[in-house]
């Protein structure tokens, strides 16, 4: 195999390289397909994103949908929810973080950061507790929002958790307006 | 663990010492990669590279499917259908895995035209040749029951016929159906566990891909010429080989990107063209398609399951002589499994003192006129009951058992055969021209 | 590739006794998405939407495609909002709502075409798929491999091949005369005495669907017979393979991607043999 003079030596392996890049570039892009088939498939992806008609909810009242398997809150706030929300002192949260999937990563755990609408009315949150997942109940517990029974944990009309064992604000989701009276989720 | 004399593998450093006196794992790799390989060999030797591709791309494929597809009669065809439309690329993976099966079925029959025209089933090799006809059963019962889990029309109606087969055997036949079916008729139990076999089986065929190699790897392989190589010394056993890797393992890597171009043609732009389109009709109990085919692979086999009719006399005598147990359905039965064991036996019925068809100037014709026959019975079996087609079938029928039970256990006795070269290497160089010392040769421009 | 020779055999459930098949007339209609190249025309899929929704659904379902579907790039197109305002004309059954009893609501994206109403009205899915068995000329399968005639092109062939029914038939036989369906009933009195056809195709159960000129398109284009066959059988191709065009974009990019390992690869071959081989081949 050694009897190629330098010339020849250099074509050879330069032929060579290029088979075993294309060879490499061939198989990778063989594997790769086997791989992805596993990703979520176009008819889960359709589910992944739903539109709630929110038209029917009135002032302090709530609707929870299930969104992928889970249960989601959709609230409308009274002004005194809002208004009690809104006085409470941000050093006295145990978690003083937005939770919010919409907003900014660090973003603070104030009632304007966790609302999903400017004048502070719409409240979309997961409905399941940080602590280990029940759903909490609406309007229960000392602050007015909502009350875990699993294990005592109280969340403020916020949502973000004030009492007891949960470590974390109920989280709020990917969530927008599409129009007056449809929230999209995801 | 072969017998042409080689180099062995001398492990080096202190760790591949330490591996190899654990588990002399590396030394088989280096013995299987380098295994002397007749220098000869010439394009038909590439089809065992293509096939045990096909078999790695089958179970790749296949496996993948499984992690979408449903074993239910309800939901089996909705969940391929899913496959096709929802599952990221799925519909190439499917359309793969379907026309995967018709390259492993090509790939096959001229891997085993090759051994039958070259003698590769002869002396020393019978056992490789009797392992490589248990993969083509295996093959056969794989292909079978994945046709089955789409659960279309032919899904479901060719089961009911193929079953049927082993319905004739007399006494047992209609027990040994139910058996099979899991119930009297096709239905749920026979879905699942078709689904079952058909994963399992792939990994049954590589095992016995691993034994069919390591068979070959211990007697050489055979070559055009039917040429033993030298086995007197290494050295002389080098003039007559080269190593596997490299020589080999890039031309068939060469044939097989080739091959996988048409493939990959054939795949994205008539992926149906094999496939028959009654199976994208959901399964239906009540209606039976009007011409029950089955897939292209198995119709030289089930034209000779159909040519034996009540009207042969040779099925008269049968079942006369059998006091009427052998009738024309159970007669059909046997002759298609008798027709791939004919083929089993070639070696003990093959009498030539010469290997291979290339120096045997009277069996070329009678082997050529095998090959046609293979393609004449292909082509009948997809041919209506009526008319011209029974007698063709049966002439078909009739050369495919002649040629093994009595052409060839004849033509060793009354060719006169060629003499072969003497030694692979003068066969290589007349081919090629002689070696021309060991440094420096001209220029192979 | 030989079992397809079979031809019209495939389509033909001839229930009588009646020896011969029925010849069948299918035209070799031009579509866009024919040949390695070919794509769907997102103009002509949408019309045959419309054909679909306002004539064949009054019959057909079509449960194999989802109102997503639509939207899809290769597809018909449709803008997500046209799209979604589709789906919501349609009611499906929810079994989540009424907590647990079911109840209807609109469609939403998600959500798939309805079934068929009426039980001899075949979904429409894959019908393009599992009608693509014909293939001549002389059943060698020619015309699908060169012309690429497929179920396609018997859609549209059934669709134009509703003619006036022959002298031969019974004034009162059942159903319609197609030249273009092979599987229907056929009348004693129009087979001659060696069995045979007198004429191509046969009676079918469905009755005439499309006239011409039965709607106005948005893109105005024209709505004669010929134009509205092909419009919905295209539409009905796309139902069937509706990743056609991923499929054959694929298959191109393996193709060539493979045909150069395999130069590559044969150039190495021969450098690496050439040592060994000291003569041209």
């Amino acid at each position: 195999m050694s009897h190629a003079d330098d010339h020849q030596g250099t074509r050879r392996d330069f032929i060579y390289y290029a088979t075993a890049g294309a060879g490499a570039v061939v198989t990778g892009a063989a594997v790769w397909p086997l791989v992805n088939q596993m990703n979520p498939s176009a008819d889960v992806l359709a589910l992944a994103s739903i539109r709630v008609d929110i038209s029917a909810i009135d002032p302090g009242t709530q609707l929870t949908v299930l969104w992928q398997g889970k249960p989601v809150f959709i609230r409308a706030r009274t002004e005194e929810e809002i208004a009690a929300a809104r006085a409470v002192d941000l050093s006295d949260l145990p978690d003083q973080n937005a939770e919010n999937e919409n907003s900014v990563v660090g973003a603070d755990a104030s009632d304007e950061n966790r609302a999903l609408s400017e004048d502070g009315v719409w409240l979309v949150q997961m409905g399941i507790c940080t602590h280990l997942g029940c759903v909490p109940l609406g309007e229960q517990g000392e602050f007015g929002g909502w009350f875990c029974p699993c294990h005592g944990s109280h969340y403020d009309t916020a949502g973000r958790i004030r009492k007891g064992p949960a470590p974390r604000n109920l989280l709020v989701p990917v969530a927008s307006f599409v129009d007056e009276t449809t929230i999209q989720l995801g | 663990m072969s017998g042409i004399p080689h180099d062995h593998y001398e492990p080096k450093s202190n760790f591949t010492k330490g591996v190899e006196s654990r588990l002399p794992i590396i030394g088989l790799l280096h013995t299987t990669l380098t295994a002397p390989t007749p220098k000869n060999l010439n394009w038909m030797w590439i089809w065992g590279i293509v096939l045990t591709f096909t078999l790695a791309l089958q179970i790749a494929t296949g496996i993948v499917l499984v992690m979408h597809y449903t074993p239910h009669v309800d939901m089996a065809f909705n969940s391929v259908e899913h496959i096709m439309r929802n599952v990221n690329g799925g519909h190439m993976i499917r359309y793969f895995h379907m026309n995967g099966a018709s390259l492993f079925f090509l790939a096959v029959y001229i891997h085993m035209f090759r051994g039958l025209y070259y003698g590769s089933y002869k002396a020393p090799r019978e056992i490789t040749w009797i392992i490589g006809m248990l993969i083509y059963i295996m093959m056969m019962g794989a292909g079978f029951m994945g046709y089955v889990l789409p659960w279309g029309q032919m899904s479901f109606h060719g089961t009911a016929v193929i079953t049927g087969l082993f319905g004739a055997i007399p006494f047992v036949g209609e027990s040994l159906q139910t058996l099979l079916l899991g119930a009297g008729a096709v239905g749920q139990p026979a879905l699942n566990r078709f689904f079952s076999l058909h994963y399992l089986l792939p990994f049954i065929i590589a095992g016995l891909v691993i034994v069919h190699i390591w068979a070959f790897h211990s007697t050489g392989n055979n070559n055009p010429t039917g040429v033993e190589v030298r086995r007197g010394s290494v050295a002389e056993a080098k003039k007559d080989t080269l190593p596997f890797w490299p020589y080999f393992v890039i031309k068939d890597l060469f044939a097989l990107a080739i091959i996988l171009t048409v493939f990959m043609a054939v795949v994205g732009f008539m992926p149906n063209y094999l496939g028959h389109p009654d199976n994208y009709i959901p399964a239906n109990a009540l209606a039976t398609p009007s011409h029950i085919v089955p897939e292209w692979y198995f119709l030289p086999f089930y034209a000779i399951l159909r040519a034996f009719t009540a009207d042969v006399w040779v099925v008269q005598i049968v079942n006369f002589l059998s006091f009427g147990i052998i009738d024309a359905k159970f007669f059909g039965v046997l002759a298609m499994f008798g027709a791939i064991f004919v083929m089993a036996l070639a070696p003990w019925l093959d009498t030539s003192s010469v290997r291979s068809g290339r120096f045997r100037p009277m069996f070329k014709w009678w082997f050529a006129l095998l090959a046609v026959d293979f393609v004449v019975l292909m082509w009948v079996g997809a041919m209506p009951t009526d008319g011209i087609y029974p007698y063709i079938s049966l002439l078909g029928a009739t050369y495919w058992f002649a040629y093994f039970l009595i052409i060839l256990p004849l033509l060793g006795v009354i060719e006169k055969p060629l003499t072969p070269p003497a030694t692979i290497e003068d066969d290589f160089n007349a081919h090629y021209g002689p070696k021309t010392g060991g440094t420096a040769a001209k220029p192979a421009e | 590739m030989f079992r397809k020779l079979t031809l019209a055999a495939v389509l033909a459930v001839s229930a009588s006794a009646a020896v011969a098949e029925s010849e069948v007339h299918i035209e070799d209609f031009d579509f866009s998405f024919e040949g390695p190249f070919g794509s769907y025309d997102q103009n002509q899929l949408q019309r045959g939407l419309k054909i679909y929704t306002e004539i064949c659904s009054a019959c057909h379902g079509m449960e194999l495609v989802a109102f997503r579907n639509l939207h899809d790039e290769g597809g018909p197109s449709l803008p997500e909002d046209q799209m979604r305002a589709y789906a919501a004309g349609f009611e499906v059954f929810d079994q989540s709502l009424d907590d647990g009893a079911g109840d209807y609501r609109a469609a939403t994206p998600a959500d798939k075409f309805p079934g068929s109403s009426l039980s001899n009205a075949p979904d429409l899915s894959l019908m393009a798929k599992s009608r693509a068995g014909f293939h001549g000329p002389y059943g060698t399968g020619l015309n699908q491999l060169f012309k690429g005639m497929g179920g396609a092109e018997y859609i549209a062939s059934l669709m134009t091949g509703y003619e006036e029914a022959p002298e031969c038939a019974p004034e009162d036989f059942e159903g319609s005369y197609n030249s273009a369906f092979a599987a229907g009933g056929f009348p004693e009195s129009c087979i001659d005495d060696h069995g045979h056809h007198m004429v191509p195709g046969s009676w079918i159960a469905m009755g005439q669907p499309l006239y011409g000129e039965d709607l106005d398109f948005d893109d105005g284009h024209s709505n004669s017979l010929h134009h509205e066959a092909q419009d919905v059988a295209a539409f009905l191709m796309w139902a069937a393979e509706p990743k056609m065009m991923a499929r054959k974009q694929a298959g191109l990019t393996g193709v060539i991607f493979l045909a150069l390992l395999s130069v590559l690869l044969y150039l190495t071959n021969k450098r690496l043999w050439a040592p060994h081989k000291h003569k041209d081949d």
